[in-house]
């Protein structure tokens, strides 16, 4: 808890002060309840992003709520088509302040390569965004740091949209590649 | 396959096939669309036809070759399960002639009239529920047609105000590990190829044998 400003003794039970934004910061960061909105193939990697082995739960943001009004994390997983729009903007009207959202995706956040009369470019143009991740689909190494930086920017009140930058790709993930290559 | 099909067509509607071919074996035949619901059925009532297994109704829009013809070709593929052989029938028709349902010859006609109309907007005579099935109601036009604007869109909501659209906020090969592969430098000197013919016009050796080349 980065965000106590002093550590007073007092006995056996000493106390901490802070200010009151970084702890309901704090709060809020590692209570996230989420609202899984997904449309398409990203999901398979939101799947593993939950799963055992990345285990999206040791981030605080374990607990997918399947009612709008019980979340505050918006998880916009794939392509959102002009459809789709109105009920992707109901449900994040429906949602309890303060409320997140992520696009998942280089579908969700520009259309991808969808570029017709059925896609939405990109779902800041329906509802704001808070952190963009990129990558077709992203890994979920990548899906969760852009969990931990949403966590930074709950923390510190910022609420402009980011990009989660995406880290460099080990060899071994590489296409093609075998684990004796040295490229 | 199916020229036995063809052959039972023409024996039977004589003139009212009007055209047929026949390439690598997909056979094709063409009517008018008087005769469609009519040929349909007697492919499906036809003891040595048979066909019993709609497989797909759609249509393509040539409308640089109006007004000699009629601008859509309906176009039907239907198979026989019994008999194993497969047809395809093709009819013409204008932007504003219905054609008759095949709804109540084959049951799956119905959702795929349903599409046909919402993409090209063909009318289907006598369909119990011709609805838009994939586009909204709002939408106005019909998307695969040659002539609807390519960059027109039909938002339901409005958008917010955040710049041009279908700019992505990131580079466009970000977070695409197949974007950042330098395939040239990881060929240079690799005896590995990407694909046969990349592998030909480089000069590279092949990964897998095709069991002609002589040993070495």
């Amino acid at each position: 808890m980065g965000e106590v400003t002093a550590v007073l003794g007092g006995g056996q039970s000493g106390f901490a002060t802070s200010k009151f934004d970084a702890l309901l910061g704090w709060a809020r960061k590692y209570s996230l309840f989420q609202y899984p909105f997904v449309t398409a193939c990203c999901g398979m990697e939101h799947m593993a992003t939950a799963g055992a082995r990345y285990d999206i739960e040791r981030f605080g943001a374990g607990a997918p709520r399947f009612s709008p009004r019980q979340s505050d994390l918006l998880w916009v997983v794939g392509t959102i088509t002009q459809k789709q729009a109105p009920a992707l903007k109901r449900i994040y009207e429906q949602m309890t302040d303060p409320k997140y959202v992520i696009a998942f995706g280089t579908c969700a956040s520009c259309g991808g390569f969808y570029d017709n009369y059925t896609t939405v470019p990109g779902i800041d143009k329906v509802i704001p965004v808070d952190v963009f991740i990129p990558g077709c689909p992203p890994r979920p190494e990548a899906v969760l740091d852009a969990l931990i930086l949403l966590q930074e920017k709950i923390q510190n009140g910022d609420r402009d949209p980011v990009v989660s930058a995406p880290r460099p790709v080990s060899p071994l993930v590489q296409i093609g590649l075998k684990p004796t290559d040295n490229t | 396959m199916s020229q036995l099909v063809l052959e039972r067509l023409r024996a039977r509607f004589g003139e009212k096939i009007l055209q047929t071919s026949s390439f690598r074996g997909d056979d094709e035949a063409i009517v008018a669309p008087a005769d469609w619901l009519e040929v349909a059925t007697f492919l499906r009532d036809d003891p040595e036809c048979a066909m019993n297994h709609f497989i797909d109704l759609t249509a393509v829009d040539y409308p640089e070759r109006e007004p000699e013809t009629p601008r859509f070709d309906l176009v039907l593929f239907v198979r026989s399960l019994v008999k194993k052989h497969r047809i395809r029938l093709k009819t013409r028709v204008r932007e504003d002639q219905g054609v008759a349902t095949l709804s109540q010859v084959w049951s799956g006609g119905d959702w795929t009239e349903r599409e046909v109309y919402d993409m090209f907007g063909i009318k289907f005579d006598g369909h119990p529920d011709l609805r838009r099935i994939l586009m909204y109601e709002e939408f106005k036009g019909y998307p695969l047609r040659k002539d609807y604007p390519i960059n027109k869109t039909q938002p339901l909501v409005e958008y917010r105000d955040v710049g041009p659209s279908k700019l992505a906020p990131f580079g466009g090969d970000m977070g695409n590990p197949f974007g950042r592969i330098d395939w040239l430098q990881r060929l240079g000197g690799a005896n590995r190829q990407v694909s046969p013919a990349i592998a030909v016009q480089q000069g590279q050796k092949k990964t897998l044998s095709s069991g002609t080349e002589e040993k070495n």
